[in-house]
């Protein structure tokens, strides 16, 4: 079955600097992923690469059946990123971004006002000005505008960031049904223990490189590339080999 | 490399010096007869002789180098021709062209101030070149704005065509401006710009004409080899960033 | 379906979605206009300020004043249209700002349409009341009303073309504020000539040697409407 995303060494360059410096990545349909790395290893890039808003200068990048060294605008339409700003307007109203949100991607704006309940924004909020929301409230506006438009493929950029207990909740249950429901998630999270029952799959990222991936693609340049090699071994534990053969454990 | 290679690559190969040495003989030929052997002029007196400098490098900067810089614009962003050295002759040519209109404008002022006895005046050739000098310099500041060199090359590439389809539209509109204004007695204008052109004069024109044509074409082999240059450096940089940014996997901390 | 006819269709919805899209950005951009009120509250006060700073520069001679009014009344316009650009795309959020635009699965072409829309309207807005401020400020009679209008909506649409495509080009850099102007005016030029010489012309009560520039002005709209449809998704790219 094709995978939803797969990458072969993708290099993206921001200005001169290699963000992404040789990616290996094949995302199944359903799955839940998560990306993990310090800061700076270009899990941000990685995302935005898969939701073709930057030039992928080098190897292959395949999303939903679109090539992105070809055509990246296409694959837009079906992806759902939800970055660190929320792409939001600030003098406008939650119902309004919304609206224009779902209407923008020629989307049923029924959607939209089912997004809004689904996150609890259906209330006072509604007609509340994005500008005066708190962080956590301008985030489940955020993803209720991801939601709104039924994306294939959710892109989500440490979604957990500010929002409360009951918050986290619905944005699990909502990635849940989303991957239940036949699309497919990607996430960039710092919270690794919070996230660990939701997800199916967990790959670390470092140095604009996938390190670990418990489900690797097989690719010729593993022997030959200087550097980390990658492990296979269950969920974040295992062992990674460096030039000269030594081997560090990780926990 | 051999050692031969190494110097034609820091100083460009043989036919460049061919052409460098041509240039130089033109231009050698052009200040004798501009500056010795062809006339005084009936109406200007010998202030004329800067015209011989004024004119081709108006040719140069508004016709050659502008025109070059659209079609290797256009060129670049044309899918089928897509290509560096496109994006590189574009801006070697701007650069070239702006300091050469800058050049136009200052000898026309110079030349302007005996003979009209201002230094500026609304014609239209002269405030189509004005205009043109602010967008040149609006093109070359797109082009150093930071960020992904090819990103970088087709905002440029796109300003230029802007830029070369407003060019008539500035033309006509300046002309028809200047058109509804009966020039003043003392400013005839036409007369002036057009001066009585004899045979050794009419030479000479010509000899200053080839000879800046091949300085324009010395300078822009030159330019683009230098651009070159940057551009294999950069590549050079990518390589080494590479192997830092795979480096970073090592050293930073595991989740 | 024969394959032409449904291939038929498929480009008239594509047609029908671009001023579906236009619509939808030109709604948006107003609506966030109006909310923040910066356009009323601060290019308007501005855009008559600049017209009383005009009279001082220029000894606030009645004959000169009244002769200059055509051109003082479209500089004015120009820097307010300046103001009213970089603000279209202020309102597009500081970071990533093409970003929001490019995933939002908004036709470019449309994008571009709509936020022009929303530039004439509101310059047009402003156009009126300077309108005003010519009147009582610099004594003049409004005359040639056919000219003037003409004028004013073929200039405007131009202004507002050429100011969204390059503005585009400038949106997200840190030097937009000094970039916009510097690519933008030259491309102008010829707006304020064509619209200030008509305008004169319509005032002066001569609207036959008006009509001409108008002219010039239709074609500038077209040229730089036609460039921003077409260029418009290859800016938008540039990030």
């Amino acid at each position: 079955m094709t995978p939803v995303i797969r990458l072969r060494q993708a290099v993206c360059l921001l200005g001169r600097f290699p963000a992404l410096a040789g990616v290996d990545l094949d995302v199944a349909v359903g799955e839940i992923l998560l990306v993990r790395g310090p800061n700076g290893a270009g899990k941000s890039t990685l995302l935005r690469a898969c939701a073709g808003l930057t030039v992928v200068s080098g190897g292959e990048a395949w999303v939903l059946g679109h090539d992105l060294r070809e055509d990246r605008r296409s694959v837009r339409r079906q992806v759902g990123l939800l970055g660190h700003s929320g792409f939001l307007y600030d003098d406008l109203t939650v119902g309004e971004n919304l609206t224009f949100a779902a209407r923008a991607a020629k989307a049923d704006p029924a959607a939209a006002t089912a997004a809004m309940a689904a996150l609890g924004l259906d209330g006072r909020l509604r007609d509340v000005a994005v500008a005066r929301l708190s962080a956590g409230q301008r985030r489940r506006t955020a993803i209720a505008a991801v939601v709104a438009r039924k994306p294939s493929l959710w892109l989500l950029d440490e979604p957990h960031t500010g929002l409360d207990q009951s918050g986290r909740a619905l944005l699990d249950v909502l990635i849940v049904d989303a991957a239940a429901s036949g699309a497919t998630v990607v996430l960039a999270s710092h919270e690794v223990d919070l996230v660990a029952p939701l997800i199916t799959r967990s790959v670390l990222m470092a140095g604009g490189r996938i390190i670990e991936d418990p489900a690797a693609p097989p690719t010729e340049s593993q022997k030959t590339s200087p550097g980390a090699g990658v492990t296979h071994d269950a969920l974040g534990v295992g062992e990674a080999r460096l030039g000269q053969g030594e081997a560090i454990g990780v926990s | 490399m051999t050692r031969t290679s190494v110097e034609g690559v820091e100083r460009g190969g043989g036919m460049v010096r061919v052409l460098g040495a041509a240039t130089a003989l033109m231009m050698a030929v052009t200040v004798l007869l501009a500056l010795v052997v062809s006339p005084a002029e009936i109406n200007q007196g010998d202030s004329v002789r800067l015209l011989y400098l004024h004119v081709p490098t108006a040719w140069l900067a508004l016709y050659l180098s502008f025109g070059v810089t659209s079609l290797a614009s256009a060129l670049y962003l044309w899918p089928r021709t897509r290509s560096r050295l496109w994006d590189m002759v574009a801006g070697a040519s701007a650069e070239i062209g702006v300091l050469f209109l800058g050049l136009t404008l200052a000898v026309g002022s110079i030349w302007g101030r005996p003979t009209w006895g201002v230094w500026w005046t609304w014609d239209p050739r002269l405030t189509t070149t004005a205009v043109l000098m602010v967008a040149y310099l609006g093109y070359l500041a797109v082009r150093t704005v930071p960020g992904d060199p090819e990103v970088t090359a087709r905002r440029a590439a796109v300003v230029a065509l802007a830029a070369f389809v407003d060019v008539p539209l500035i033309h006509q509109s300046v002309e028809w401006w200047r058109s509804q204004h009966q020039p003043a007695s003392i400013l005839d204008d036409s007369r002036l710009l057009d001066p009585q052109i004899t045979g050794l004069m009419g030479l000479t024109l010509l000899v200053s004409v080839v000879a800046f044509t091949l300085l324009y074409a010395w300078l822009m082999c030159h330019r683009v080899r230098v651009a070159n240059l940057e551009r294999t450096a950069g590549g050079e940089d990518l390589a080494r960033a590479m192997v830092e940014r795979h480096a970073e996997a090592e050293t930073a901390g595991r989740l | 379906m024969t394959p032409s006819a449904s291939a038929k269709r498929g480009l008239a919805r594509g047609r029908r979605s671009v001023f579906r899209d236009a619509w939808l950005v030109a709604a948006k951009d107003l609506r966030v206009e109006a909310r923040s009120r910066v356009g009323m509250n601060q290019v308007v006060p501005f855009a008559l300020l600049v017209l009383v700073l005009f009279a001082f520069a220029l000894d606030s001679e009645r004959e000169v004043l009244r002769r200059a009014a055509g051109g003082l009344f479209w500089m004015t316009v120009l820097f307010a249209a300046l103001l009213t650009i970089q603000r279209s795309f202020v309102a597009e959020a500081s970071d990533g700002a093409r970003d929001g635009l490019r995933l939002s699965g908004l036709d470019a072409a449309g994008i571009f349409m709509g936020k022009a829309a929303a530039v004439v309207i509101q310059l047009m807005a402003l156009e009126v009341v300077l309108a005003a401020g010519i009147v009582v400020l610099y004594d003049v009679a409004l005359a040639g009303p056919l000219l003037l209008v003409s004028t004013a909506l073929l200039a405007t649409a131009g202004l507002s073309a050429a100011g969204i495509a390059y503005g585009m080009v400038a949106a997200g850099l840190r030097v937009r504020d000094t970039l916009l102007p510097l690519l933008v005016l030259p491309v102008l030029a010829p707006v304020l000539l064509a619209a200030a010489r008509a305008s004169d012309a319509a005032l002066a009560g001569t609207p036959a040697v008006g009509w001409p520039w108008v002219r010039l002005l239709a074609v500038f709209t077209t040229v730089y409407v036609a460039f921003g449809v077409l260029a418009f998704g290859a800016l938008l790219e540039e990030a």
